[in-house]
C-alpha cells in the first residue's frame, strides 16, 4: 500500500497530534470481555456450583455419620442376664464375661454396674432406684473385633448351657436397619447430588449457549474473513474458561468457607448442648480432605463443561453457516 | 492443480511446460461461471444460467434493479452460497469438490466489504481492520504499521481508536473496506459499497477501488448507483429477473 495518497486529514494535521493519533490501544480480545449475559452467566455458575459444591458436602457428610453409626453398633455386642432368687448375679456377670473373652474375636468386656444401669434406668423409673428391690437385668458388653468378628452362635450356645439366664445379644437387628438407615440415607443423598448436578449441567450448557447466541454476529464476521472453525472455536473457548473459573470458583470457594466455619464452629462448641444437639441432627461438618477435594474437582467439571460447551456451539454455529451455503432454502429468500 | 503438474513434471521439458502453465495462470480467470442457477427451497429461480468470468486485475460493476439478485450473487461469488445447479470454478479449483475445512483458505483470497459493513462493536476501527490478520495469527507488530497506513489511506487516520458505533456512515464504510484489503485479497467483492456516503465520498471511494485494481486486485462492485458507474469505463454485468447480461 505503499503508492497510497496520504488523506488530507492526515496530512493537515500537525506531527505531534498526528503522533497521538497514531498510538493505537492495547488489542482488546475477539470475544468482548465482559457484558451483562457474561455476567449473568458467571452468576449462574456461581449459584450452580455453591449448590453441587454443598450438595456434595452433605451427601458426604450423611454417608460418613451413617458409616460412624454402622461401625459403632457393630463394635459391641451385649450379654443380658435376667435375675433369677437362684443366681448370683455378680458372680454370673463375671462368668459370662470371662467366657465371653475366651472367644477369638473380642477384644473387651465391662460389667454395667449397679449404678450405671440405674441411670439407664433413670428416665423410666426415676432417680434412686435401688435395683436390689427390682428385678432388673443386668448388663456385660464386650467389644468385639470388627474385622475379625467372633462365632456368634457357638458363644451363645456356650452361655446359655453355662448360664442358662444369660442372652447374647449381637444387635444384629439393630445392625441391619441402622444399616439399611444408612444405605437409604446415602441413597437418597446420592440421587439428590445426581439431580442436582443434572441441573448443574443443563443449566450450565444452556446459560452458556443462551450467552453465545448473542455473540453469533462475531462468529460468522470471524468466519467470513477467513478464520478457521478451529480458531473461532478456541477464541470462545478462552473467553468462556475464564468465565466459567469465575463464576465456579466463587461458588466452590463459598461452599468450601460455609463448611470449614461450620466445621469450626463445631470444634470451637464441643459439649456444649447446642453443639451435641447439631452433631446429633447432622454429624460432623467436617467434610475432609476428600470433601474439599470433591469441591475442586465439581469447579474443574464446570470448567470443563463450560468450555467444551462453548467449543461445540460455535463449531455447530459455523456448521450451520456452512449448511446454510449447501442449502440456500435454509435462509431467508428476501436476501436477494 | 497446474501448479501441482508443474512440481511434478521430469526436468527435460519443465521449463517449456512452465511457460505454458505460467501463462495460463494468467490467463485463466479467477472465478468462472458455468449456467449456474439458484433457487430457495421449492421457489422459483433467483439466478438463472449464469456464465460468465472474472478475470484476473478486471474491474466491473455488478447491477440491476433491487431484487434482481446482486446481493445472492456476490454470497455465491464469496462461497458464501452453494449453487442449485451449474459449475462454479474459483481459483482454478471446482468449488463442489472443496471439503468443508479448505473454504477458510479460499476466502482468505477474496475480500469482501457488506452492505451492513458488519464491524464488530467492541473492536476499534484499527482492531477491526486489522482482524483477517489477526486470525491468520500474525503477530501485532508485523502488521501495525500496514493497517495505519490503510487507515490513513481510506481518510480514517485519525478515527484509530474510536468504536464503530461512534463512526459515521460513511466512515464505517471506509472501516469495512479496509478490512477487506488489507489482506491484499485477489478479488474484492463490494455491495452497496457507496450506498452511505455523499457523493464527493464515493467519488473518493471509486477511486479507492481503481488504485487498488491498479495495484492488481479484480473487483466487482454491485451497486444501482448510475452516476458512480457514469464515472468510470468499466465492465458493466446486468442481472434482471436473474439472468445476466455483460456490456465490455
Amino acid at each position: 500500500m505503499s503508492e497510497a495518497p496520504a488523506s488530507n486529514r492526515t496530512g493537515q494535521a500537525a506531527p505531534q497530534e498526528r503522533k497521538a493519533a497514531m498510538r493505537v490501544r492495547p488489542t482488546a480480545p475477539i470475544v468482548p470481555p465482559a457484558n451483562v449475559s457474561g455476567n449473568a452467566l458467571v452468576l449462574v455458575i456461581a449459584i450452580m456450583a455453591f449448590l453441587a459444591c454443598l450438595t456434595l458436602g452433605a451427601v458426604s457428610m450423611v454417608r460418613s455419620t451413617a458409616q460412624s453409626w454402622e461401625s459403632q453398633i457393630s463394635r459391641e455386642i451385649t450379654i443380658q442376664i435376667k435375675p433369677d432368687e437362684k443366681l448370683d448375679m455378680e458372680k454370673a456377670l463375671a462368668d459370662a464375661r470371662d467366657l465371653a473373652l475366651t472367644f477369638e474375636g473380642t477384644t473387651n468386656g465391662t460389667i454395667v454396674d449397679k449404678a450405671a444401669t440405674a441411670r439407664l434406668l433413670e428416665p423410666w423409673l426415676g432417680a434412686g432406684l435401688d435395683l436390689d428391690d427390682l428385678p432388673v437385668p443386668r448388663l456385660v458388653i464386650i467389644t468385639i473385633d470388627e474385622q475379625n468378628p467372633p462365632d456368634f452362635a457357638a458363644m451363645r450356645t456356650m452361655l446359655t448351657e453355662t448360664i442358662p439366664q444369660a442372652y447374647l445379644d449381637d444387635h444384629r437387628t439393630w445392625v441391619d436397619r441402622l444399616v439399611a438407615m444408612a444405605h437409604t440415607t446415602a441413597l437418597i443423598g446420592t440421587g439428590i447430588l445426581v439431580l442436582v448436578f443434572s441441573a448443574m449441567v443443563l443449566t450450565v450448557i444452556f446459560a452458556t449457549r443462551g450467552t453465545l447466541s448473542g455473540n453469533r454476529h462475531i462468529v460468522e464476521v470471524l468466519h467470513f474473513v477467513g478464520a478457521e472453525a478451529g480458531f473461532v472455536a478456541s477464541e470462545f473457548q478462552k473467553h468462556f474458561l475464564k468465565i466459567s473459573l469465575k463464576g465456579a470458583g466463587a461458588g466452590g470457594l463459598l461452599a468450601a468457607a460455609c463448611f470449614a466455619i461450620a466445621s469450626f464452629w463445631q470444634s470451637r462448641s464441643l459439649a456444649t448442648p447446642q453443639s451435641d444437639q447439631t452433631t446429633a441432627m447432622f454429624g460432623s461438618f467436617s467434610i475432609g480432605f476428600t470433601g474439599y477435594l470433591g469441591i475442586a474437582a465439581i469447579m474443574i467439571v464446570i470448567a470443563l463443561l463450560t468450555t467444551l460447551t462453548a467449543r461445540f456451539t460455535v463449531m455447530r454455529t459455523i456448521y450451520e453457516i456452512d449448511l446454510i451455503r449447501s442449502d440456500p432454502a435454509r435462509i431467508d429468500g428476501n436476501q436477494t | 492443480m497446474l501448479r501441482d503438474m508443474l512440481q511434478q513434471e521430469p526436468s527435460p521439458r519443465r521449463e517449456t511446460v512452465a511457460c505454458w502453465i505460467e501463462e495460463k495462470l494468467d490467463t485463466d480467470p479467477l472465478i468462472h461461471f458455468e449456467n449456474v442457477g439458484l433457487r430457495y427451497g421449492m421457489g422459483p429461480e433467483i439466478l438463472r444460467d449464469l456464465t460468465f468470468d472474472i478475470p484476473k486485475k478486471s474491474f466491473q460493476f455488478l447491477t440491476g434493479p433491487s431484487g434482481a439478485g446482486k446481493t445472492t450473487l456476490l454470497r455465491l461469488l464469496f462461497l458464501s452460497l452453494q449453487p442449485t445447479r451449474g459449475l462454479i470454478r474459483m481459483f482454478d479449483r471446482n468449488i463442489s469438490t472443496i471439503p468443508r475445512d479448505e473454504f477458510p483458505m479460499l476466502r482468505r483470497r477474496v475480500g469482501i466489504v457488506f452492505q451492513d459493513f458488519r464491524l464488530l462493536d467492541h473492536l476499534t476501527t484499527y482492531e477491526n481492520v486489522a482482524l483477517p490478520l489477526r486470525v491468520r495469527g500474525k503477530d501485532e507488530s508485523s502488521y501495525r504499521s500496514d493497517v495505519l497506513e490503510l487507515l490513513g489511506w481510506v481518510g480514517l487516520g485519525e478515527r484509530i481508536n474510536v468504536l464503530p458505533p461512534v463512526l459515521s456512515g460513511g466512515e464505517k464504510q471506509r472501516a469495512a473496506i479496509a478490512r477487506a484489503l488489507i489482506d491484499r485479497p485477489e478479488i474484492l467483492l463490494a455491495d452497496e459499497p457507496t450506498g452511505n456516503v455523499d457523493p464527493p465520498m464515493a467519488r473518493r471511494l471509486l477511486n479507492l477501488f481503481l488504485e487498488l485494481n491498479r495495484l492488481g486486485t479484480a473487483v466487482v462492485i454491485a451497486t444501482h448507483d448510475l452516476s458512480l458507474m457514469d464515472q468510470v469505463e468499466a465492465r458493466r454485468m446486468i442481472l434482471s429477473q436473474g439472468r445476466l447480461d455483460i456490456y465490455e
